[in-house]
């Protein structure tokens, strides 16, 4: 069937976690697989909150939950560093970008009966249909492969000294076209949204 | 200059003067009136070199010269003159009536601004007859016949501001095309027998008997005789014709155009005479134009009309002739009549001028014209004379050329020709020359010897028109004593009269013009009584804008373009009951409407609603379906881009699960 | 940890966000859901590169510069909403619709929004 397919081909990769599968299983779950779960669980739920609310400032502040939540979830993967910038980013400048979109655009606070469009039930089926076949897909393919988190946090791999060491030893070109790409996304935000000069009389 | 060049020169003058009077028609006025006048003459002077040159003597050899231009495949085409003793004459007779009308036309169109390019399709058309008449190929005659029906349609519509005259061309045109197709089609299957289409080697290939279908070309040919020279069935384009200028009805349909085919079936003789059949049905036809066309003139109203019918009348004289397969005759009549006929017109022109009005019957009520006009008046009495075949004018001798060779074959005399078409041709032709008599009389009397008060003054006619009346005159009157000459140009055999048709043609045209004449004195009471016409006056204009406004208010005034409601008509009392059928020419363009118009149109109008209704609906089919599947589409274009973005997604989806199904094999 | 518990909560992640972009109205809205598409691949991200334990930590590399290219994207697109309302009087995207043909869905409230605009 499609799934053991998927799965022989995503077992094959990495010769080693094939290996600490056999040491695992789903009725045996460690702390922190509950913990992920948890936070998981709570990550989604704000997550739907935040795109099915009819408060527009509520939206933001659930996607705070959620951005919040994922950096947990984050951490809980021993991506140290990136939960902190998740943080710093996401829930520190883009929500309070968003919330400043909010206000400039006189958004209505409170409900607002009209925060959907007239899309919502195609969206829905969209949504449920992509979410139906990326789970099952996703499922069927790494049933059987566990990841080695024990071994990645004795590494330190998700540690401040360690990403700056693979970002600018490998990745310093790119992480250079980056800061180049901001600096264009930042004189364009400046160029549209000031107000022409004809404007401003 | 040898004769052959000579030859030449006489249909290319017209033609080079057609062509420089059109180029500078507009630019240079000064020089249309030379252009017109000059090549025609000079080419009509040549026309006299030639015969002389050629003629005289009966044992003179036709001319032959030929020139292959370019090799044309099986059967060639060449430029080849031929000159035989009929040839010259006609062309003759083509040149010198074509001086005359150009010279008329100068003074009767005098102010008309399309006068340049009247004057080049009048030159044109006197070339392409010239060319009609020298010409040695089937192929380079039929150019010049063509030609002609094409100047012809134009010269028609000269007038072409008025109904009558758009009609008139239109007809003329289409009636002698319906006739032109068989025509072409005979030629290709004469060439085709023969091998040739040089005239010569078809006239030997006739005479051996190598023509495999003579009867079936002899009838397609006819068909296209009769329609150039205005038979019966053919004919009733020709009286509608006379709604353009009276130099060109003098031209074009007395001396030339309608002589084409009589000349044509003349110089193809040999392969009619293959054909008894051909000849009979010749015969029939000559008779039918002959005696039909003489009640119907006696019935017309407007004075060309009546000489229109006359002249059909006389061309069934001349293939009547040729029907008894005398040839001299017809060419010799063709001739004569060629000269009256043409004065006829231009008298006839002169008369509607000075009347201001083209109605006999208004002419009727008229005084005085006689002593207005003493030119065309003598002119004219010639003319009707020699028309009416009375001796020693020159009709009489032509006639009596024609009587005499059917009453030869219908003695049983005449080699190979049927004597039934003999008794059919005499018959019809005695009979034609106590109608002919008659109408030459009613017309006489109705234009000269009108009484009532006199016409506007128009003042003096101009001399031009006079003069040529005068020109034409001589030949009218003394062409018959040609009679004892011409044999030696033709074939030789006897034109001179003889006794016994010439007491019988004499006495039938004396009755005729006895009969008309003592009708004439029984209604000219009721003339007085009775008065009707319309009268144009225009004395500053030229004299064809007389002509234009009575063709214009003709059909108005007397409610039909073809007669009047005059009691006072000799004919009308002549004809009795005939007379409101012969007026209409028989009905026979009814009978056209029916036969051929509403069944064409009936047609039209099927083919009209097969297009909309079936074809179209198909069509309309066709664009309708894209056109909704469009629209379906258009709907979904409501521009709200999160709709889009749906669709895109749920494609990828479906796209997405399909491509995991196709690669895991399931 | 089992892999299939990151990868399900970014694909349920994902999933969500999309639901947003297409189902709500109002511009800033659209924008949330579009940071929730993207946190969904930068938990994959994550996820992948701890179980491959890559020697260039692709995947940490990858999150970082998408933390950044949405920051970007947040601020452009931002503009973009605070420009099309100065505009149009609205940031509600099922109202844009000049995308359509000329005469349809043109709404009257529309036009009198953006005579205001102007105004």
């Amino acid at each position: 069937m499609t799934g053991t397919g998927l799965t022989a081909l995503a077992a094959q990769a990495p010769g080693t976690t094939a290996l600490a599968a056999k040491a695992h299983g789903f009725l045996s779950p460690a702390g922190v697989e509950i913990a992920f779960l948890l936070v998981g669980l709570v990550t989604l739920g704000a997550a739907l909150v935040t795109v099915t609310t009819k408060q527009l400032v509520h939206a933001a502040l659930w996607l705070v939950v959620t951005l919040g939540g994922l950096a947990v979830e984050y951490l809980l993967l021993t991506a140290e560093f990136i939960a902190w910038v998740q943080v710093l980013i996401y829930v520190g400048s883009v929500v309070v970008l968003l919330l400043f979109g909010l206000m400039l655009t006189k958004a209505p606070i409170g409900r607002s009966p009209d925060a959907d469009s007239g899309n919502r039930w195609p969206a829905l089926g969209v949504a449920v249909a992509a979410a139906a076949a990326l789970v099952w897909v996703v499922t069927d393919a790494f049933r059987a492969t566990w990841i080695d988190l024990e071994g990645a946090a004795a590494a330190g791999e998700g540690s401040t000294k360690v990403t700056g060491e693979f970002l600018f030893r490998h990745w310093v070109l790119p992480f250079e076209a980056l800061s180049v790409l901001l600096l264009a996304a930042l004189v364009g935000a400046i160029v549209l949204s000031r107000r022409k000069t004809g404007e401003q009389r | 200059m040898t004769t052959t060049t000579t030859a030449v020169l006489v249909p290319l003058l017209p033609f080079l003067g057609a062509v420089a009077g059109l180029l500078l028609g507009r630019r240079a006025p000064g020089f249309v009136r030379p252009l017109a006048v000059l090549p025609t003459v000079a080419a009509a002077v040549l026309a006299v070199v030639v015969a002389w040159r050629q003629g005289g003597g009966t044992g003179q050899e036709a001319i032959d010269a030929a020139v292959e231009l370019t090799p044309t495949g099986s059967v060639p085409i060449d430029l080849a003159l031929h000159l035989d003793g009929f040839a010259v004459l006609v062309a003759v007779l083509v040149g010198v009536v074509a001086s005359c009308v150009q010279l008329y036309s100068t003074a009767y169109l005098r102010d008309d601004p399309r006068y340049p390019s009247y004057a080049a399709l009048v030159s044109l058309f006197t070339s392409a007859m010239l060319l009609v008449v020298y010409s040695g190929d089937l192929m380079v005659l039929l150019v010049g016949w063509e030609i002609m029906g094409i100047c012809s349609y134009f010269l028609v519509g000269h007038y072409w501001e008025t109904e009558a005259a758009r009609a008139a061309s239109l007809k003329a045109f289409l009636v002698t095309k319906l006739g032109d197709v068989p025509f072409l089609i005979g030629i290709l299957a004469l060439a085709a027998d023969a091998g040739t289409f040089r005239i010569n080697g078809i006239l030997t290939a006739a005479v051996s008997g190598d023509l495999a279908h003579p009867t079936l070309i002899a009838l397609l040919l006819l068909a296209g005789v009769a329609g150039k020279s205005a038979q019966f069935p053919l004919h009733t384009w020709l009286p509608d014709a006379m709604a353009g200028p009276t130099p060109v009805s003098a031209l074009i349909h007395a001396a030339t155009m309608v002589a084409a085919g009589v000349y044509f079936i003349a110089r193809l003789l040999p392969v009619f005479a293959a054909s008894a059949a051909a000849l009979v049905v010749l015969a029939v036809m000559a008779a039918v134009t002959m005696v039909g066309s003489g009640l119907a003139a006696l019935a017309q109203d407007d004075i060309k009309r009546v000489l229109a019918y006359s002249t059909v009348g006389q061309l069934g004289y001349m293939t009547g002739a040729l029907a008894v397969g005398n040839r001299d005759a017809a060419v010799f009549h063709l001739i004569t009549h060629g000269a009256f006929k043409a004065l006829l017109f231009l008298g006839a022109g002169v008369i509607i001028h000075a009347a201001g009005t083209n109605s006999l019957a208004a002419m009727a009520r008229t005084g005085g014209l006689a002593k207005r006009i003493p030119d065309a008046c003598w002119t004219m009495t010639v003319a009707l004379l020699a028309l009416a075949a009375i001796p020693p004018f020159s009709g009489f001798f032509s006639k009596e050329a024609v009587l005499g060779a059917a009453e030869h074959a219908a003695a049983g005399d005449a080699h190979g020709i049927p004597g039934a078409a003999g008794w059919t041709v005499l018959a019809a032709g005695l009979l034609t020359a106590l109608l002919t008599a008659a109408y030459a009389m009613r017309l006489w009397l109705l234009a000269f010897r009108g009484k009532g008060p006199e016409a506007a003054d128009h003042g003096r006619e101009p001399a031009a028109m006079n003069a040529v009346l005068w020109v034409l005159c001589v030949p009218a009157l003394g062409l018959g004593l040609a009679a004892w000459k011409l044999p030696d140009w033709f074939d030789g055999r006897s034109l001179t009269p003889t006794l016994t048709t010439s007491v019988l043609g004499t006495g039938a045209a004396l009755v005729g013009g006895l009969l008309s004449y003592a009708a004439w004195r029984r209604t000219a009471a009721l003339a007085a009584r009775t008065p009707m016409g319309a009268v144009a006056a225009d004395p500053g204009a030229s004299p064809a804008v007389s002509e234009e406004e009575a063709i214009a208010t003709h059909e108005a005034v007397y409610g039909s373009i073809a007669s009047a409601k005059d009691p006072a008509d000799p004919g009308r009392l002549l004809l009795g009951p005939l007379h409101r059928h012969a007026a209409a020419g028989f009905h026979l363009d009814a009978v056209y409407d029916a036969l051929f118009v509403r069944p064409v149109r009936g047609a039209a109008r099927l083919a009209h609603f097969l297009d909309r209704e079936v074809v179209d609906a198909y069509v309309r089919g066709a664009s309708t379906a894209p056109g909704l599947l469009g629209a379906a589409v258009r709907k979904a274009q409501t521009g709200n881009v999160q709709t889009y973005l749906s669709a895109l997604l749920a494609g990828s989806v479906v796209l997405a699960v399909a491509a995991v199904l196709v690669a895991t094999g399931a | 940890m089992h892999l299939v518990y990151p990868a399900v909560l970014a694909a349920l992640l994902f999933c969500t966000g999309l639901y947003g972009v297409l189902a709500r109205r109002n511009a800033i809205l659209v924008l949330m859901s579009v940071e929730l598409m993207l946190n969904a691949v930068n938990l994959n991200l994550v996820a992948f590169d701890v179980w491959l334990r890559d020697e260039l930590h692709a995947g940490q590399a990858l999150t970082l510069f998408t933390i950044a290219i949405a920051a970007a994207e947040i601020g452009i697109g931002l503009a973009i909403v605070l420009l099309v309302y100065r505009n149009r009087g609205t940031a509600d995207v099922d109202r844009l619709r000049d995308l359509a043909e000329d005469g349809q869905h043109t709404e009257p409230a529309d036009r009198e929004h953006q005579a205001e605009a102007a105004a």
